[in-house]
Formats: C-alpha cells, structure tokens, sequence
C-alpha cells in the first residue's frame, strides 16, 4: 500500500502542471458554479443580516467612542482574548490524550466513549452550571476557573471527534521506525506526530477558541456579572439596554479580532499542508500492561472532566423526594395539564428537536460539502480569503446575527420571521463551518493520482466514483453532520435570538421547566436532560455506524 | 484525458443532486410564510403560556387563527419590537412589564387602543393614559424564605441586613435578571434614591450572595434543591407552585414570602405599531381581558388577574399571600435611572 501511495504522488505532480489551459477554464466555471449554493447560504443568512444590522445600527457617536476607548473596554477585550487562549490551551491538553487513545487502541465501548464525549456540547449551560460551581462541599464559585472547566467540557468533543477519527489513520509505522531507532515517546510525537495532525489539530483548536472567544451562556451564568466577554456585553447592550449603537461598534470589534485571528491562523495553516495518505483504521488492541495503562489513565481523564458533570446530573434526574426513583422519567410521560410548563406530549419536543437537527444536518451537510470541494480546487490568496470566511459564523456575535435576521426578512414574500425554518437554518450556519473543516483535510488526503491509477488499472467512472470519492463523500458527511446534529440538538447560536413559533425542543422545554418552583418541574428537567444526552449519544452511534462501513472501503 | 479529474472530487450527477437538495432547502422557507387576514400572531417572552381550550374557544368565537411567536425575555423582546419598529413581527405584543414599559412607550413601538373591558379593570393598574399599553395580569417580587430554616425568619428587607441572617440570602443580578431588577427597585422604593446604595453596602457586607439568573439561584444556591441558602429572591406565587409541584404531594408549601419586601410587577400587552391585522389584534386585546383569559391566567403563568371578576383557582386562594403592601415605582422614573442604578448597583454589590 505505501509504495503505491508513493509513486502515484510522483505521477500526480507531473499531471498537474501539464493541466492545458482550457481545462483550467471549464475548471473554474464548475468551482464557480459549486460555490454557488455555500455562497447563496452564508451570503443571504450570515453576511446581509450582519450587513444590514451594521447599516442600521452603526453609528461612531460620541457615547459609542467614550465607551469604546473607556477602561472597561478594554478590560473585557482583554478578558475575552485570554480566556479564550486558555480554554483553548486546555481543552488540547485533554482532548489530546483521549483523542490519542481512541485513534491507537481498539477496544470494547470505543464507539460509545467517542459518542459520549459529545454529549456535554449539546447539554443547556444551566443544567450542569451547578457542578462547575460546586464539586461536593468544595466551593470553586464564580471564579474564573468555573469558566475555564466549563469551557473544557462543552468543548473537548470539537478536539476530540474532529482528531480522533484522522489520527486513526494515520500509519504508525514512522512512529515505530523512530521508537527502533532510538527516539524517546516525548519526542517522537513532538517531531513526527504532531506535525502529522497539525492541519486537523490547527483546526480543531481555531473552532475551539472561536467558541470560547465568543462563549456567551457560561460566561454570563458563571461569571455571575462580575466576568463579562465581548458577546455577553453586546447582548447586555443590545437586549438589556437598547443601546444598538454601542452593541454594533462591540459587535464589530469582535469580528474584526476574530478576522484577524483566522487570518493569523490561515497563514499559518498555509505553510503546512503536507498531508499523509489517509486510509485505514490502524488501531490496534491493547497487547502490553503498557498499553493497556495508558489507555486506562486517558479513559480515567475522560471520565473526570466529563464524567462527573453527567453523573451528577443522572444521579439528580433519578431522585425523587429524597428517595432513587424513576419518578421523574414516567412524569414526562404524563398528559400536559393546564398548569403543566410542558403544553405539548414529550414524544412531540423530542420529535420537533431530532426533525430540526436533521434538516439543520442535511442543510450544513450540503453546503458544506460544496464549499469543502471549492477550497480544495481555489488557489492563491481567495483561498486564504475564503478559507477565514467559513470559520467565521463560529466567532460572529449570534446576538447581533438574530437581531440581524429579523431586519432582514422582513418583506413579503421573504418575511420568514415567524417562520420555524429559520432555526434550522440558524443551526447549519454554526454547523456549516465543522463540516467544511472535516471534510476539507479528507479531500486533501485523496492522492491526487488514486483516481487515475484506478483508471488505468480499468475501472469505470462509476467505479472510480464508488471506490476513491463516495467513501470520502459518506465519511465527511458523518463528521460533519455529526457536529450539526449535536450543534441543534443543542439549539447552540443565533436561535434564542430569533421569534420563534411555539414548538418546543428539549433544550427550550428544559428552561420552561427550569423557569418554575417545585421539586417536580426540577425533577422533569432533569429527567429531560437526560434524554437529551441519550438521543444525542444514540444518533452520534448511529451516524458512526453509517460511515462505520466506509472506513476500509479504499 | 484522466488529469482533467485531477482537481475534481465528485463529478456530474451527484454535484447536481447534492446542489438541488441544499437549494430545495433553502427556499421551503419560502413556502411557509403565507398570513391571511384571519390570522393574528401574538409576540411573547419565554415565560408565556396559555391553555389550548381558552385559544380554541377564542378561535371560534371570533373567526380568527391566533399564531404565537416566542422571543426570549422580556428585555430582548422589547428591543425586537424598538428595532422592528414599524414592521414589527406580529400584531400584539404580550408580556413587557413595568419596569421596561417606559422605554416601549418612549420609542412608540404600540399604537394606541382603549379596550371597552378596560372599564372594570382597577385604576392602579391602568398606568398609561394614552392607552397604548393594557394591564393584562400582575405578580409580586418577594423575597422567599425556607421555613424549616427559621425559627423567627427576617420580617422586612432591613432584617436582611442583621448579622443574624448572615450569607443565608441569594438575590440575582438586574443586569440579567427581571426578578433582580424587581429586588433592586423594591430597594430604591423603600429606601429611596439616598439610601438604596448604603442598603446594598450592608447587604454585601452581610455576605448577599448574586446569580444570573431566577433558575440558578433558585435551583442552584436557594434550600429548593439541594443549595444551602435559605433566603431568595422570587415570586409572591412561588410557594403556591412548590405545593403544585411537590412530589411525593404535600399540604403545606415548603416555602413562604416576607410580605414587607415585594415589588409589584404589572404585565401589559399592545397592539404593535405597523400590525397587519389591527382589527384582530384589538379583539384579541378585549380577550386578554375576558374572564376566559383572566381565569386562565393563575395556573398557567403563576401571576394575578387585572380583572376583579376572575375566579382564583382554590390553591391560589389557600397558598398564596397577595402581600397587603407592595411597593411600585412610576415606568418614567424605572426608564430614566434604569441603567444608572444597574450599573450603581453592580459598582457596590459585584466590584
């Protein structure tokens, strides 16, 4: 395999730069043309609602420029920036190993662990914000450090999922090679496996400090008004005070740190783009008490950082006036009563939640797909220009994105404001940029010179099709419409921010429960809670198996 | 001819499928958006809720399809409606309070509508002269108290500040909090705009405790599960609600009100300026005030009726306490210190 993978390298080099000219201009029509519909997406729902909000609302006075350049500015930027860099720094340090683990050992339940280390991104703030406040009698309060946990444990999935799958296939064998020869562990994955990841870890790590960069519920239900980031003050300004002017200018300083940032990191990103030739699952059993130690001390840290949050919230959904029962489980089942907050039969939000996420999935599945092909066809600097712009509905203020919806679809016949399809929508556009991030390295990792070394060898188009891109095609859309699924599920963004009609998903049921006194409604969030992770949990298993198969097709 | 596909990951019929699917998406929006004349939609906070049976009948009787749509809290929903000013979402808008009424008065987003049902509703709640807000129900903001925690619990908001009663009290942040900002207007009223700041000053020296938000400091730091404070701030129907949804069931609520540190929130609702469907947005205005509504009002939202001919449900009227006082503040006055005084109050209680 290896040696093939070598000279059909060579073979790909000399096609490429023999490519006549003609070709080179049908080739850019179709990329124009697949760009089309990322391009229709992110332009009409991403970039005109910012446009028109910023056109409406943007105005340098002299309150805007007082606040601006005031202390207090400053010190949230400040703020906003380190946090993020740390979050960002710490959600590696775990995700790493656990992703480490699950990418070299084969073992029973690896499926599940890489399920459930999703769970935590999909869970309301506020359902778990207790546990990152209190551990026990041990008080860590609204200190930074609630933050920074809380940050690791929604965000470690983004490390984890997005690196584990690529590392496993990556081929070990330089690593041992290395291990013969002489190199010590410590240094063999400081000189050769981390420059291996470095383009899906690179990328992992810019989701994960857009996240945390412009994090929004922690900080505001952690930081208990004393800590605040960029996003948290224009939702302060925007919803609180109806002063869209200071909102705006903060919004826009946001994006435009945030530009900078994926710049920054284009750049970087740019200089690397060796990849190795992906291919097969190369993990492996635990065959050494060495081994298997390593894999036990990763799982061990996996079950601590988020682990104990959703135990804790099991162990909560399952008490019931001081006493272990199911009771709270069998009452959501229960006929909605007149004073029920829950006015709609349970089967119904889990419905209405798994119908959003998979339109939202299907949704960020396609156009991100489509853009994945045209950034891997476009070269030069609209590539770096393109590459930033699909990150950017990560880091962009989903305040004034909501707000800037309901400016913008405001006409007949394109009101759509009281339109459920617009949180769908709202949903794909956060799960859009996962899917181009996942996909993108996979077609990268396509040799160039497979296609035609399976032509020459006799294989139809169909079976060039069916045997080098479909296996591509199936293995993007399971990471990416994984993430989309958990980034709806989880009603992450733009959506609290919209009017929406009522339909209740399990995260908005979760916060009309959570909105009332008594031990049952509490008991009934729990409980919800619950099922929120298992359906998140179940539909991750199920999306794995569905590119399961792929895996060892080419 | 094989290195033309050098660039190309999937070609031809598939490109045109997966392209068709996403575009296919993208415009069924367009689809769902047809509003007829017969339809009045109804903008609302996160907190609203209703009985089925009370719309249908309403439906019915008035040939009319009511559409709900959700914004989140009350804040967020006014600044919508500020920025949507003239093409505004729907054509009534329930549930902004007293404390953010003068702010939609001040930027016009409703146009004016003197319901006939207005008649027999008591003048303390008819703030507005003009008419463009109408009080639809009321609720106070009180402190709660664990009663098991006391012996002889704090009797006013000045008891709070006795050594006595020393780190037991949790309050949210007005920043982000309605029934915070309740709490701290509940302070400006009784000790006025001299005092409120030392108030504050002794409470945070008597080890206040702040959250975001009502569910976290309910929830997270108050006695009602599993937190070790036996003072919040909440609702006068609070307790009424433990009884409600206490499991295994009880008679006695668990929790009471100081009666002598409420603030009294007003909910209005208003025909938005620019609606589509004036007409049904005004009769769906008289609804509002119909004993119909009215007499849903309780169970559904936990506040009060403006109207004296509702009945109150029975375990309203055994659980619950309407405090004899509750202090108020006039909407002008809220709006115009509003972000002064937050931002006073969380120089003193947070920096």
């Amino acid at each position: 395999m290896g040696i093939l993978y070598c000279e059909s390298n060579k073979v790909a080099g000399s096609y490429v730069t023999s490519t006549p000219m003609t070709r080179r201009g049908s080739s850019q029509r179709t990329t124009a043309l697949l760009g089309l519909v990322p391009a229709v997406f992110i332009g009409a729902f991403f970039l005109l609602p910012l446009a028109v909000i910023f056109r409406e609302t943007l105005t340098l006075s002299r309150s805007t420029v007082t606040t601006l350049t005031g202390p207090s500015v400053r010190s949230v930027v400040w703020f906003t920036t380190w946090q993020a860099a740390v979050s960002t720094a710490l959600t590696l340090v775990i995700g790493v190993p656990i992703a480490w683990a699950l990418a070299r050992f084969r073992f029973p339940g690896r499926q599940l662990v890489r399920a459930a280390v999703t769970v935590p991104f999909v869970l309301p703030t506020v359902v778990v914000a207790s546990t990152f406040t209190r551990i026990g009698s041990f008080e860590i309060g609204t200190s930074v450090w609630a933050i920074l946990w809380a940050h690791v444990f929604f965000n470690v999935a983004v490390v984890v999922r997005s690196l584990s799958g690529y590392w496993a296939r990556l081929d070990p064998e330089i690593e041992e090679q290395a291990r013969v020869l002489g190199a010590s562990q410590v240094n063999v994955f400081r000189r050769i496996t981390l420059p291996r990841l470095q383009p899906v870890l690179l990328s992992a790590a810019a989701i994960v400090f857009l996240f945390t960069f412009s994090s929004f519920g922690v900080v505001l239900l952690l930081g208990g008004g004393r800590r605040a980031t960029i996003e948290t003050e224009v939702w302060r300004y925007a919803t609180q005070r109806t002063e869209f002017d200071v909102a705006a200018v903060l919004a826009l300083l946001q994006l435009l740190v945030v530009g900078l940032m994926l710049w920054v990191a284009g750049r970087a990103g740019r200089k690397q783009r060796h990849v190795d030739g992906v291919t097969i699952d190369h993990a492996v059993a635990p065959a050494s008490w060495r081994h298997r130690t390593q894999l036990g001390a990763c799982l061990a840290l996996a079950l601590v950082v988020i682990g104990v949050p959703l135990v804790s919230l099991v162990g909560r959904s399952l008490r019931s006036g001081n006493a272990w029962s199911t009771a709270n489980y069998l009452r959501l089942f229960d006929d909605p009563g007149p004073s029920s907050p829950l006015a709609d039969p349970i089967w119904e939000i889990v419905a209405n939640s798994v119908w959003f996420a998979v339109l939202a999935s299907v949704l960020a599945a396609g156009s991100g797909l489509l853009a994945a092909i045209v950034l891997h066809r476009v070269r030069g600097r609209i590539a770096v220009v393109l590459d930033g712009l699909v990150l950017l509905p990560l880091g962009a203020s989903a305040v004034m994105l909501g707000l800037g919806l309901l400016l913008t679809f405001d006409t007949d016949p394109f009101d759509w404001r009281a339109s459920w399809f617009l949180i769908p929508v709202a949903h794909a556009l956060v799960g859009f940029p996962f899917v181009v991030r996942s996909v993108l390295p996979m077609i990268r990792n396509i040799e160039p010179g497979l296609r035609e070394a399976a032509a020459v060898l006799g294989a139809s188009p169909r079976q060039v099709w069916r045997s080098v891109d479909e296996p591509i095609v199936r293995r993007a859309f399971g990471v990416g419409a994984g993430f989309a699924f958990a980034v709806s599920v989880g009603e992450f963004g733009a959506t609290s921010f919209l009017a929406r009609p009522q339909r209740l998903t399990m995260p908005t049921a979760i916060f009309r429960l959570l909105g009332r006194p008594g031990t049952v409604t509490y008991g009934q969030a729990m409980a919800l809670s619950v099922v929120l992770m298992l359906v998140t949990a179940t539909a991750m298993l199920l999306i794995e198996r569905g590119r399961g198969g792929a895996v060892g097709d080419f | 001819m094989p290195h033309s596909r050098t660039h190309s990951i999937i070609r031809g019929r598939t490109i045109v499928t997966i392209a068709l699917a996403t575009a296919f998406g993208l415009l069924i929006g367009a689809c769902s958006s047809d509003v007829a004349s017969t339809t009045v939609t109804v903008v609302t906070h996160e907190s609203f809720a209703v009985s089925d049976e009370v719309i249908a009948e309403f439906e019915q009787q008035s040939g009319l399809t009511v559409e709900f749509l959700e914004s989140a809290d009350a804040g967020t929903m006014v600044s919508e409606a500020i920025l949507t000013q003239g093409k505004p979402i729907g054509d009534v808008l329930f549930g902004v309070d007293n404390t953010f009424l003068g702010r939609a008065l001040e930027n016009g987003i409703f146009r004016s509508y003197k319901s006939p049902a207005l008649a027999h509703i008591p003048a303390e709640f008819q703030v507005d002269d003009g008419h463009f807000a109408t009080p639809v129900d009321y609720g106070d903001v009180c402190i709660n108290y664990w009663v098991d925690a006391f012996d002889e619990p704090p009797a006013s908001l000045a008891d709070l500040t006795d050594p006595t009663y020393e780190g037991l009290f949790v309050t949210q942040n007005p920043e982000t909090s309605s029934p915070g900002m309740a709490m701290l207007l509940a302070t400006v009223a009784a000790f006025g705009e001299d005092g409120w700041e030392d108030y504050w000053k002794a409470l945070r020296a008597n080890g206040v405790a702040v959250t975001s938000g009502w569910s976290d400091a309910y929830y997270g730091e108050f006695m009602g599960a599993g937190g070790d404070r036996p003072l919040v701030t909440s609702y006068a129907s609070s307790p009424v609600a433990e009884v409600i949804y206490a499991d295994p069931a009880i008679d006695v609520a668990p929790t009471a009100i100081i009666e002598d540190s409420c603030f009294r929130q007003i909910e209005f609702a208003g025909v938005l300026d620019g609606a589509k469907n004036v007409s049904g947005a005004e009769q769906f205005i008289d609804f509002l005030l119909s004993d119909a509504f009215q007499n849903d009002v309780p169970l559904n939202m936990f506040v009060y009726p403006v109207s004296p001919s509702a009945t109150l449900p029975a375990l309203f009227v055994e659980h619950s306490v309407v405090p004899a006082t509750s202090s108020t503040l006039d909407p002008v006055t809220i709006e115009a210190n509003r972000s002064a005084w937050t931002e006073r109050w969380v120089e003193i209680v947070l920096r």
